[in-house]
């Protein structure tokens, strides 16, 4: 069970109309692992990381997560498009949180929390109050679960939806650029929720700007530019020695 | 804080010492004249014509609270209530399914989502309560069964369908077309990221609708149905195109032309009106009210110009403004 990664691509491809984002992306995630992805804007990491749940599909090339193809079922040699119920049984297992925190406005921090384990899961309420709380004490905001999205910081509403997609008991989080939305002084705090998280042995795919977090909590980093992996490795060594000129071009900017 | 200030002679420099308190500013209070004059035509004016109106003779005061309590009168504004109630439940039932039509991905079910909003809005709704009125002569029989063989049973229309319920038909499938703009235009004002984390957390296309995009929605969506509500109570007074004359304006027409005085019933049939839709305006405040949790206190409330309806404006993503756009087309 072990040998098997969580997220294995090959060849992976998506393209917009004649805009070809992902040109053929191939990487593993193995269990437990944080997979830091960086790299200019555009380069298709966003859209990578949209491919891993199935919020984009995938149009050549092969994706799985936890040994299961994503977005299509393989039967008697053939894919077959997956039905839109099926695809969200596959999302439950995966977290994401988003750049634009989108917390949902109409209810509270702890209403957001237990709403996909209630209405998705079938867990009882109670059940779910319980352990949406112990959520919120977690990423540090237990007072504020009464407490409408529009009345928290950036920063709070992050955690917030981090804790929601930790409700779901995701084997996988997906984080797209969590921090980039906040105010400088605000980012501390997600990171450091996201590094507990990392500590606990949660396998996370992070795509970042912040180099100092990826040098410090990822088993390794991936560089992508126009749609391919350019350069991948220890994110110590990536980041201090870069190979590629690309690569070398986009950290002297952001370092 | 002020240490290292003080260390750099040049922020010394350009932040002088600040004294006392500042002292409070007396000056001569600009005067407005014009505006107690104006303030003085306009109570003069108003003042005029109501001794005017209560001393002439055509509005005849007497007839009027003879008829305000009227049974009938009464009888009558229970029955534009309940066509109003029946129209708008149907409306928006109908026009949340043609909102839904028109965000379809299916060509042909987006088109005949088009095509009604285009029939309905296209033509004015006396004409098609008119229309409706003649259903029972164009289709005097509707036939159930196979097409093109003999029938199992035969309805004839007349016998079955009250005039009533043509006038609530007919009001409805109009209204429903301004309803499903309105639908879809609260839709479309939910921020995409939230279908999308909603997705993400699992949830299916329907239970995303329900739980996630339709009450955020709703804040867009209440105050023009607000109105269209009390737009539909007004409407109503149409339908003696139908004809039906047990409403309000076609039973207090009725009765003034027993007893040769028209003005006294107008005046009755609008203090009706009137009532209602105060109680209306009432109920659509507490209703925006409760749907606007969440969202602050950054909603800004003002009379909308054409039905004196409370209204929402402001929030980050408004499109109803540019949509709502049928006050001129209604026959009011």
């Amino acid at each position: 069970m072990t040998d098997v990664p969580m997220v294995n691509a090959e060849q992976v491809s998506k393209n917009f109309g004649s805009n070809e984002v992902l040109k053929g992306i191939t990487l593993e995630v193995k269990r437990g692992e944080v997979l830091c992805l960086v790299g200019p804007s555009g380069s298709g990491k966003s859209t990578f990381l949209r491919c891993i749940n199935h919020l984009e599909r995938v149009d050549a090339g092969r994706l799985s997560v936890d040994g299961v193809l994503v977005g299509y079922e393989e039967r008697d040699d053939k894919l077959y498009e997956l039905k839109p119920n099926v695809a969200a049984r596959q999302r439950r297992d995966i977290g994401m949180v988003f750049q634009r925190f989108n917390l949902f406005p109409h209810m509270t921090a702890l209403e957001n929390i237990i709403e996909a384990p209630m209405k998705v899961k079938g867990t009882a309420k109670a059940a779910a109050v319980a352990r949406g709380k112990e959520l919120l004490d977690r990423v540090g905001l237990a007072e504020k679960a009464d407490a409408y999205p529009a009345h928290l910081s950036g920063g709070q509403q992050q955690r917030v939806a981090i804790a929601r997609a930790l409700a779901m008991d995701p084997k996988l989080m997906l984080f797209d650029e969590p921090t980039s939305a906040l105010d400088p002084e605000l980012v501390g705090d997600v990171l450091e929720v996201m590094k507990q998280l990392a500590a606990s042995g949660m396998t996370m795919i992070v795509v970042t700007h912040e180099m100092g977090f990826a040098r410090e909590v990822a088993d390794s980093l991936v560089f992508m530019d126009g749609g391919v992996v350019v350069e991948s490795g220890d994110p110590a060594e990536v980041l201090a020695n870069p190979q590629h000129q690309r690569t070398k071009a986009f950290l002297s900017k952001v370092l | 804080m002020s240490a290292p200030q003080a260390d750099r002679p040049a922020a010394r420099a350009t932040v002088p010492p600040v004294s006392a308190q500042p002292e409070p500013i007396k000056a001569i209070k600009l005067r407005h004249p014009w505006r107690i004059v104006f303030a003085v035509i306009l109570i003069l004016g108003l003042a005029l014509f109501i001794y005017d109106a209560s001393q002439r003779d055509a509005y005849g005061w007497d007839q009027f609270a003879k008829y305000i309590f009227d049974r009938r009168i009464s009888q009558a504004a229970l029955i534009t209530l309940l066509m109003t109630i029946y129209s708008m439940v149907i409306a928006i039932v109908l026009g949340v399914i043609l909102a839904v039509m028109r965000l379809s991905d299916n060509p042909v079910v987006k088109g005949v989502a088009w095509l009604y909003l285009w029939v309905f809005r296209g033509t004015p709704v006396y004409v098609q309560l008119v229309f409706w009125g003649l259903f029972t002569t164009i289709y005097a029989t509707i036939d159930i069964g196979i097409p093109f063989t003999a029938p199992w049973t035969s309805i004839e229309t007349k016998a079955t369908i009250d005039v009533f319920w043509l006038a609530v038909i007919g009001l409805s499938l109009n209204e429903a077309a301004y309803m499903a703009e309105i639908v879809r235009a609260g839709i479309l004002s939910v921020d995409p990221g939230q279908t999308e984390a909603s997705k993400a957390l699992g949830m299916g296309w329907s239970q995303s609708m329900r739980r996630i995009v339709i009450p955020q929605a709703m804040r867009i969506i209440i105050p023009p149905t607000g109105n269209e509500v009390i737009s539909m109570l007004k409407t109503t007074s149409l339908v003696a195109a139908v004809p039906f004359s047990f409403d309000l304006y076609g039973r207090s027409r009725d009765i003034s032309a027993v007893i040769f005085d028209p003005v006294p019933l107008l005046l009755v049939a609008s203090a009706w009106y009137l009532l209602f839709t105060s109680i209306l305006m009432v109920g659509q405040y507490f209703l925006e009210k409760r749907f606007s949790r969440g969202v602050g206190q950054a909603i800004e409330k003002r009379p909308n110009t054409e039905t004196g309806a409370l209204r929402t404006v402001g929030g980050p993503n408004d499109p109803t403004r540019p949509i709502d756009s049928k006050g001129s087309e209604h026959t009011k």
